[in-house]
C-alpha cells in the first residue's frame, strides 16, 4: 500500500516553545487515519502544516511522493476545529466563494453544490443568510464546501463537534462513502467511540512528539495481554475460584448474565495457547463465554499517555 | 478568476452591501448638504436683523455722517437731555445710545465717546461706528491744519506687490492662497480616506477571525494574498463611496441653490470675498484672477502627485490598520494599537497646516515631505507651491520602499495573528511573532 501522505521529521517552535519536534507520520491511500492527542499536543499544527499554513521549521512533507508545493492546497479539503461563515453572507454565495478559492470554475460549483444541497435536502436555505442557520446547519454547509472540490485528502478536525446524534450519523456515512470513492481521511478527534469506529490507522502524538503510530488492528495486537474474559457455572463456584486464582492472574469482570456466574478476567503467560485454557475451563465447569479482552483505543491512549507522563 | 481577484470581489461586494455603507453613502452628502444650508441661513437670519441706535450729539458734528447702513439705523436723541435720552432708549428698546460729549479738542474727544447699551455691543457695529467717528474727526483735523481733502485723496498711493519668480511666472497673494486651499484640501482628504477605510479593513480582519472563518480561508489562499485583497477589495468601496457623495453632493447643491434659493453664487460668495477683501486685502475683481491661478497650477502633475500618494498612503497604513486587526479579537481591544496610526497622521496634518504654509521649502516641511508615515499628507500639500522633483522622486522612492517594508511587516504579523484566539497581545509579543 502507497502513502498518500508523508510527514518526515516536521519540528516546529513558536519562540521557546516547542509545538512539534521530530514528528514523522505515514498515511496510506485510501485509508481513515486517526490522530489522537490530548489538548496542546502539536496535532492542530501538524495539520497546518501539512494545509501549508504553517511552515515548518524542519523536515519535509510529501504528498502523492512529491515535495509539498502551492497547488497541493487543490488536493486537500480542511474542516478546522475553529471553523465558521461569514455571518452576513447569504449561504449559497459563501459556498460559491470558497468553492471557487479552490480552484473550481462558478459553473462547475454551482452544479456540485446544487448535488450535495439536494442530497442533504437543503436546498431552500440557499438564499439565507448563516447567521439565521443554526450551529449544526452551518457545520453541515461547511462540511460541504471542505468536500466539494473533491480532494484526495480530507482532514478533518473534530469534525462531530456540534452535530445532534442524526447529523453525525449522516457525516460518518458521508466519510465512509467519500473514503471508498478513493479519498484518504485524517481525523482527529477527543472522540474515541468515532476512532474505535472509522480508523484504520491512528498516529498519537503526546507533548509536541509522536508516541505511537500503526494499523490499529497492529496495535491493538501489540498491545492485547491474553486476557480472556469468562463466565462459568460450576457446582462449587468459591472453590473454582480459588484454584483459578491459584494457577492464573485473575481479576473480576462484568457482564449481564441471566443466571449465576462465575464472571472473571483471566490473564494468561503469552506462550499459552488459548485453546489448551478453554480445554483446562471446560474440564471444570460449564463454559457459558470466553472472548478475548482486546483493548479499546480509549484504553490504548490512556495507557500511552499516562506511560509518557 | 485568480484568488486575488475572487477576494477582492467578495470584500468590495460585502463592504458595499452593508448597510451602514448604504445609510452612510447616500446620508452623508443630504447632512453636509443640509448643514450648509442650515449655517447659510443662520447667517443670513442674523444679519438681516436691523439695530436700532441713539446718538446724543453735543458737538452736532457727525449727524450728517450717520446714515443708515444695512444692519444699522441711526435715531437722533441729540434734543432730548442726556437723562431723557437714556430713558427713551430703555423704553423703546433700542440697542443703545451712543454720547458724544461736547470737548475743547477733537483729541479729547476722540478719548470721551460713550456707548451705553443694556448688552456688551457688538463687536462688529462698535467698529463701524467708530470708523465714522475717526473719519471725521481726521478730516476735521487735516482741514484745520489748512489741508484740502480733495488734495490728500489724490495722494494717497494703491500698492500692490506683484510677484515673479526667476523662470518669469507672475504670481500673486491670490496664487498662494489658491495653492493653499488646493494642497490643504488634498492631504485633510488624504487623511480622511486613511482613517475610514483603513479602519474598515480592520473590522473586516476582526470579523474573519471572530466569525472563525480564517483558517477555512487560509487552507485555499495564502495570509499575504488575503490581506491585500481586502486592502484592494475596500479602498475600491471607498473609491466609489467617495465618488457618489461628489455627484450627490454636486447634484443636491444644485437642486438647493435651484429650487431653495440659496443665492450661493451671489450674496454668500460676495460675502466671503468680502470678509477676505477686509481681512487679506483681495478686491472682488481678483475673483476672476483665482480661476485664472487655478488654471495656471500644474494640474496635470497635482492630480498625478495626488494619485501616487493617495495610493502610497493608503497602503502603507491600511497594512497597519490590517495587521492590528489581526492582532486582536475585538474592535474595543484595537485602541491601544492606535497610537501608531493617529500619531503620524495628526503630525502630517499639522506641519502642512503651520509649517508649510508658513515656509512650503523650509527645513521642517522638506523633512516631512520625506518620513513615509507623514510624506502622503506633507509633500501632497507642498507640491502646489512647486518642489524639485528630485525631491519628489526620492520621496516617492522612500514611500513605496516602506510600503513594500511594512506590509512584508504586517503580512507576518497577521499570518500569526489571525490564528490567535482569546490573547490580548502586548506590543513585545508583536515583535515575538516577526520571528515565528
Amino acid at each position: 500500500m502507497t502513502n498518500l501522505l508523508e510527514v518526515q521529521h516536521a519540528s516546529k517552535r513558536f519562540g521557546s516553545f516547542t509545538a512539534l519536534h521530530d514528528v514523522s507520520i505515514q498515511v496510506p491511500q485510501g485509508s481513515i487515519f486517526g490522530l489522537l492527542g490530548p489538548n496542546g499536543a502539536g496535532k492542530t499544527t501538524l495539520i497546518r502544516i501539512v494545509n501549508q499554513i504553517t511552515l515548518p521549521d524542519q523536515g519535509a512533507v510529501y504528498l502523492d511522493g512529491e515535495p509539498l508545493h502551492k497547488e497541493h492546497i487543490k488536493d486537500i479539503g480542511y474542516l478546522p476545529e475553529e471553523r465558521g461563515l461569514y455571518k452576513s453572507m447569504k449561504v449559497g454565495e459563501q459556498a460559491l466563494y470558497l468553492a471557487q478559492l479552490k480552484g473550481l470554475s462558478k459553473k462547475e460549483a454551482k452544479e456540485r453544490l446544487k448535488y450535495w444541497f439536494d442530497k442533504f435536502e437543503i436546498t431552500h436555505w440557499w438564499n439565507k443568510k448563516i447567521q439565521e442557520l443554526s450551529k449544526g446547519m452551518a457545520q453541515k454547509v461547511q462540511f460541504i464546501v471542505t468536500v466539494l472540490h473533491r480532494p484526495k485528502l480530507l482532514i478533518f478536525d473534530e469534525p462531530f463537534s456540534g452535530f445532534d446524534p442524526i447529523n453525525a450519523n449522516i457525516i460518518k456515512d458521508e466519510i465512509l462513502q467519500l473514503r471508498d470513492e478513493g479519498a484518504t481521511v485524517i481525523f482527529s478527534t477527543h472522540r474515541m467511540e468515532s476512532v474505535e469506529e472509522l480508523c484504520d490507522h491512528i498516529a498519537l502524538i503526546n507533548k509536541s512528539k509522536k508516541i505511537l503510530e500503526g494499523k490499529v488492528s497492529d496495535i491493538k495486537r501489540e498491545f492485547k495481554t491474553n486476557t480472556y474474559e469468562v463466565g462459568l457455572i460450576a457446582e462449587n463456584n468459591d472453590a473454582l475460584f480459588a484454584e483459578l486464582t491459584d494457577k492464573f492472574d485473575v481479576g473480576p469482570a462484568d457482564f449481564k448474565t441471566i443466571d449465576d456466574q462465575l464472571k472473571l478476567k483471566i490473564t494468561l503467560d503469552k506462550n499459552t495457547p488459548s485453546n489448551e485454557f478453554l480445554g483446562f475451563l471446560s474440564s471444570k465447569a460449564q463454559v457459558m463465554r470466553f472472548n478475548e479482552v482486546i483493548p479499546t483505543v480509549n484504553e490504548i491512549f490512556i495507557k500511552t499517555i499516562t506511560e509518557n507522563e | 478568476m485568480s484568488n486575488l481577484k475572487l477576494i477582492i470581489q467578495r470584500e468590495f461586494i460585502a463592504r458595499v452591501r452593508n448597510r451602514t455603507f448604504v445609510v452612510m453613502t447616500f446620508l452623508s452628502p443630504l447632512i453636509m448638504v443640509g448643514m450648509i444650508s442650515l449655517i447659510t441661513w443662520l447667517a443670513t437670519l442674523n444679519n438681516d436683523e436691523v439695530r436700532e441706535i441713539a446718538y446724543f450729539d453735543e458737538t452736532g458734528m457727525f449727524a450728517k455722517d450717520f446714515k443708515d447702513s444695512e444692519n444699522i439705523d441711526y435715531v437722533d436723541y441729540s434734543q432730548l437731555t442726556l437723562n431723557d435720552a437714556k430713558d427713551s432708549v430703555i423704553i423703546k428698546k433700542l440697542y443703545g445710545l451712543l454720547y458724544i460729549p461736547k470737548k475743547q479738542s477733537n483729541k479729547e474727544l476722540a478719548e470721551s465717546i460713550q456707548f451705553y447699551a443694556e448688552e456688551a455691543p457688538n463687536v462688529g457695529v462698535l467698529s463701524s461706528i467708530e470708523k465714522i467717528i475717526a473719519a471725521k474727526i481726521t478730516n476735521q483735523n487735516f482741514e484745520s491744519k489748512g489741508l484740502d481733502l480733495s488734495t490728500i485723496e489724490n495722494a494717497k498711493a494703491q500698492v500692490n506687490i506683484s510677484i515673479e519668480n526667476f523662470s518669469g511666472e507672475k504670481t500673486s497673494k491670490i496664487t498662494n492662497y489658491v495653492k493653499m486651499f488646493f494642497g490643504g484640501a488634498a492631504g485633510y482628504f488624504l487623511m480622511m480616506f486613511i482613517i475610514i477605510y483603513g479602519n474598515m479593513v480592520m473590522r473586516s480582519v476582526i470579523e474573519e477571525k471572530a466569525n472563525r472563518i480564517i483558517e477555512i480561508i487560509i487552507s485555499s489562499v495564502k495570509p499575504l494574498q488575503l490581506m491585500m485583497g481586502k486592502i484592494l477589495g475596500t479602498s475600491f468601496a471607498g473609491i466609489l463611496q467617495f465618488i457618489i457623495w461628489v455627484i450627490l453632493g454636486g447634484v443636491l447643491l444644485t437642486v438647493g441653490v435651484v429650487f431653495l434659493g440659496i443665492d450661493v453664487d451671489q450674496s454668500n460668495m460676495q460675502d466671503a470675498l468680502k470678509v477676505v477683501e477686509e481681512t487679506q486685502g483681495v478686491t472682488m475683481a481678483n475673483f476672476a484672477e483665482v480661476l485664472v491661478e487655478i488654471n495656471k497650477l500644474p494640474l496635470g502633475a497635482l492630480v498625478l502627485a495626488f494619485f501616487v500618494y493617495f495610493v502610497g498612503g493608503y497602503f502603507l497604513y491600511s497594512s497597519i490598520y490590517a495587521a492590528i486587526g489581526a492582532a486582536v479579537d475585538s474592535e474595543t481591544d484595537s485602541q491601544q494599537f492606535m497610537l501608531p496610526i493617529i500619531l503620524p497622521l495628526m503630525l502630517g496634518i499639522y506641519v502642512g497646516f503651520f509649517s508649510v504654509i508658513e515656509n512650503p521649502h523650509g527645513t521642517v516641511s522638506t523633512v516631512f515631505s520625506m518620513i513615509p508615515l507623514t510624506s502622503p499628507i506633507v509633500m501632497l500639500m507642498r507640491i502646489p507651491f512647486g518642489v524639485n522633483w528630485w525631491e519628489v522622486v526620492i520621496s516617492i522612492f522612500l514611500l513605496f520602499g516602506s510600503i513594500i517594508f511594512m506590509i512584508w511587516l504586517a503580512g507576518k504579523i497577521y499570518r500569526v495573528g489571525i490564528l490567535m484566539y482569546g490573547k490580548k497581545p502586548s506590543y513585545k509579543e508583536l515583535f515575538k511573532w516577526l520571528k515565528y
